[in-house]
């Protein structure tokens, strides 16, 4: 069912069925056969709003980015190895199901289960397509070694050396309850109810083995991953990741994003690739009283269009070394420029990041910022410098505030019957 | 203190310029001439093309557009050949930028300068007698008066927070921690009614005023809130400073307060420089000291909070007569929001200081916060009203 359901998703097949919305879809107790899909499939031509889950690297990372998140780190609570595993196990069934536009679960969210007993699939997308769904999971320093550097589940001679934690950057004010865990799971979506459903299902197979450390949720994409998106803006208002590698460049990817070449205990990150995530909170306020003039000096591009201050268009190269009445044109320490790969002995990163807001604080400002993510080859090279370079010079981070962090390492894709992860567990 | 150093000197250092205006605005397709309106000019490496060789006195507004391959300038200057009325620099190939400026009745010569050097490229312009807005003849004069007052202000309490310090210094050096804890925020007041200043040195602010966040790994915690610690911080897990770290840390304040006062009296200043200034004290109190970040250990943030308002208000002051007929109704909004916030704060006076923020309810923070945000949404007109 997977492979020919491939573009067909959940509201397809209830409207095949003749079911209308999710109410009559309970009262019906609607089987969805296979007979069904295939129905669907010949009647409308498949909408292309699923994304493959096997394959060689994981998804929701050179996909074209949707524009919505839920993001969750786990903590471990059990010590079993073996629990661990059936886990990784059931979330890779779960997730196949959901990335294909399915319910968890064989008996589904309303259908063939027990009258009396919960459904195993919450049901909240029932009626709602795929949406471009994916689910990506990744493993934290500390699921390897425990705070004192003892092992845990046997895997410390599969800690990456790559996988370090994270120093202490100036401006840091990080939240332990916003910070770190022993798994990720990033699901994003077109709709943001696809990928809170996704989230809420695996935090429901993980009971009793896994609790939720943090979550967050994110909407509007802060870059684009693919030259098919235009380039988004951010909170402040500014065109975001205009100069964010494609994944269609996979020179670049394979050079800045996908490991190869591991060795030894940490062989099963080949395929892989490094997170890193920060929750970064903007003074949205204080931003908004600044003067145009000072955002884009800040910024180093134009509001309007994104071009760099050296001029042109959005896309024209910056010129750092166009010299204006005081200075560069660009100030050398404006984001553009301190992002800059030539300012950073030529890494670049693979932004994933997403706006997000949770409301207002105590004091009624809005509690919204930029959820940054980031893929790279390895974080000593390709993060750590440059966000060490931009705490301290950034002429942005006056409006920023670090507080939450993550670094997870993120495992090679799975082919059918692996789970996710299965490299990592049976090299141990 | 501010998250980063450099943000603040660029509009104190590399300010705008006395009397011009530089806002980047998107570019305009107005040919139009009508009285006031906005006069389209492209600037290209050899030519300069405005849609008008004349339009009404007033207030006036031309869109800047670069058509060259150049950084390009453009002037507005006045008939004597010498007073520039306005400009706007750095624009990058491509790009626009808008300029406003108040100006009467005469001729002038419009100037687009394509490389920034040289004479530029010339012609004739023409004001004519029908203002949209008022003329002050001694606006230029306004401002430089503006600017000299704030300058003695500032060399005034970058004297008293020399004095200060030193008698801080000492008191900490010797061990005298009551002394100490009473000086520390009436002597830090001096440092906060011209913060802007005081950051505009990015070497020696981290190293006086930098909080444990803003330090990275291996950065020494030095200046003001090192001491705060080891004043105030009581528990087990922390170990107070031997005498003679506490006299290290006490000649490192001394000496380097000495070097940024000298720096902070040489600062030349523009009226945009304590415009945005005062709109930067401001951005201060609400993103560190209504939040009670700024003293982690003291809980003295109201003091810090007094004084950015005052540094605040005397820079808005020294501004006030330029915004007399041209923006009069900005100038009652600050005036009536500086008082009520004022008198808000003097709600929490307490002997010669205030009430520790820690004593503060939820709803006594809200409400000050509000405040903040009344009076710092019209400062951020400011600038823009006192650079034309």
């Amino acid at each position: 069912m997977a492979e020919s359901t491939a573009g067909v998703g959940r509201r397809k097949i209830l409207s095949a069925l003749g079911v209308g919305g999710v109410g009559l879809a309970v009262g019906a107790g609607g089987v969805l056969s296979a007979q069904a899909v295939t129905a669907a499939s010949q009647e409308e031509p498949a909408v292309a709003d699923t994304v493959p889950f096997y394959g060689a690297h994981q998804a929701g990372i050179t996909t074209a980015v949707q524009d919505r998140l839920h993001i969750a780190a786990f903590d471990v609570t059990t010590d079993s190895r073996d629990e661990l595993i059936e886990l990784l196990k059931e979330w890779t069934a779960a997730i196949a199901s959901m990335t294909a536009g399915q319910e968890v679960g064989g008996d589904g969210a309303a259908t063939e289960g027990s009258y009396e007993a919960p459904p195993e699939d919450t049901g909240e997308a029932l009626d709602l397509s795929a949406s471009h769904l994916t689910v990506t999971v990744g493993f934290g320093r500390s699921l390897f070694v425990d705070a004192d550097g003892k092992a845990r589940f046997g895997l410390k001679d599969h800690l990456p050396e790559a996988l370090i934690e994270l120093p202490h950057f100036s401006g840091d004010q990080l939240e332990s309850s916003r910070s770190d865990g022993d798994i990720v799971v990033q699901a994003c979506a077109d709709d943001p109810q696809v990928a809170v459903h996704a989230v809420r299902n695996l935090v429901r197979l993980a009971f009793g083995t896994a609790r939720v450390r943090w979550s967050q949720l994110g909407f509007g994409r802060t870059s684009s991953t693919s030259t098919s998106q235009v380039t988004p803006r951010n909170l402040f208002g500014f065109k975001d990741g205009t100069a964010n590698p494609k994944s269609e460049d996979e020179a670049v990817m394979d050079e800045h994003v996908w490991v190869s070449g591991a060795a030894g205990g940490s062989a099963w990150m080949n395929e892989g690739t490094y997170m890193v995530t920060r929750r970064i909170r903007m003074t949205i306020e204080t931003w908004d009283r600044s003067s145009l003039a000072e955002q884009e000096t800040v910024i180093g591009r134009t509001k309007k269009t994104g071009a760099p201050l050296s001029g042109g268009e959005e896309f024209t190269e910056p010129n750092f070394e166009l010299a204006g009445r005081r200075g560069p044109l660009i100030d050398e320490n404006s984001h553009v420029a301190l992002a800059h790969p030539s300012r950073n002995n030529g890494v670049r990163m693979l932004r994933r990041g997403f706006n997000d807001t949770d409301g207002s604080d105590n004091l009624g400002r809005l509690d919204a910022g930029l959820f940054f993510i980031a893929f790279v080859v390895d974080p000593r090279t390709h993060y750590v410098p440059m966000q060490t370079a931009m705490a301290k010079n950034d002429l942005l981070s006056e409006y920023l505030r670090h507080t939450g962090s993550g670094l997870f390492a993120i495992p090679a894709g799975v082919s059918e019957g692996q789970y996710v992860g299965q490299g990592l567990f049976e090299a141990a | 203190m501010k998250l980063i150093q450099r943000a603040v000197p660029l509009a104190l250092i590399a300010g705008l310029g006395l009397t011009g205006c530089t806002s980047n605005a998107q570019p305009s397709s107005a040919t139009g001439t009508e009285a006031g309106g906005p006069i389209a000019v492209s600037s290209t490496d050899t030519e300069c093309t405005l849609t008008a060789s004349e339009t009404s006195s007033g207030t006036v507004t031309f869109n800047v557009k670069n058509d060259g391959t150049q950084v390009t300038e453009f002037y507005l200057i006045a008939s004597d050949g010498n007073r520039i009325v306005g400009e706007v620099e750095n624009i990058g190939p491509g790009l626009s930028r808008q300029l406003t400026v108040i100006a009467g009745p005469g001729s002038y010569t419009t100037q687009c300068k394509p490389g920034m050097v040289g004479d530029g490229i010339t012609q004739d312009f023409t004001l004519t007698a029908g203002a949209n807005g008022t003329v002050d003849a001694n606006r230029v004069a306004l401002q430089e008066d503006a600017v000299k007052q704030y300058q003695e202000f500032v060399a005034q309490e970058a004297d008293a927070l020399e004095a200060g310090t030193g008698e801080f210094a000492a008191a900490f050096a010797a061990g005298n921690v009551a002394e100490a804890k009473a000086l520390y925020p009436a002597v830090r007041m001096h440092w906060e009614r011209i913060e802007p200043v005081a950051e505009s040195f990015g070497d020696l602010d981290p190293i006086l005023d930098a909080r444990e966040a803003d330090l990275e790994e291996g950065q020494e915690f030095t200046g003001w809130h090192r001491v705060e610690k080891d004043l105030w911080v009581t528990d087990a897990s922390y170990t107070k400073m031997t005498a003679a770290e506490r006299q290290e840390i006490a000649d490192g304040m001394v000496t380097n307060t000495k070097e940024l006062v000298s720096r902070a009296k040489e600062i030349e200043f523009t009226v945009d420089a304590l415009s945005n200034g005062s709109k930067g004290l401001l951005d201060e109190v609400a993103t560190g000291k209504v939040t009670g970040e700024e003293e982690a250990f003291s809980h003295t943030d109201l003091w810090d909070f007094a004084a950015n308002i005052e540094g605040a208000k005397t820079a808005f002051e020294d501004l006030k007569p330029l915004l007399k007929g041209t923006n009069d109704e900005l100038s009652a909004t600050l005036t009536k929001n500086f008082t009520e916030l004022e008198t808000l704060l003097a709600k929490y006076e307490k002997g010669d200081g205030y009430v520790l923020y820690t004593d503060l309810t939820e709803a006594q923070i809200q409400e000050l916060s509000a405040a903040v945000d009344a009076l710092g949404e019209p400062l951020s007109q400011l600038t823009s009203e006192v650079v034309k």
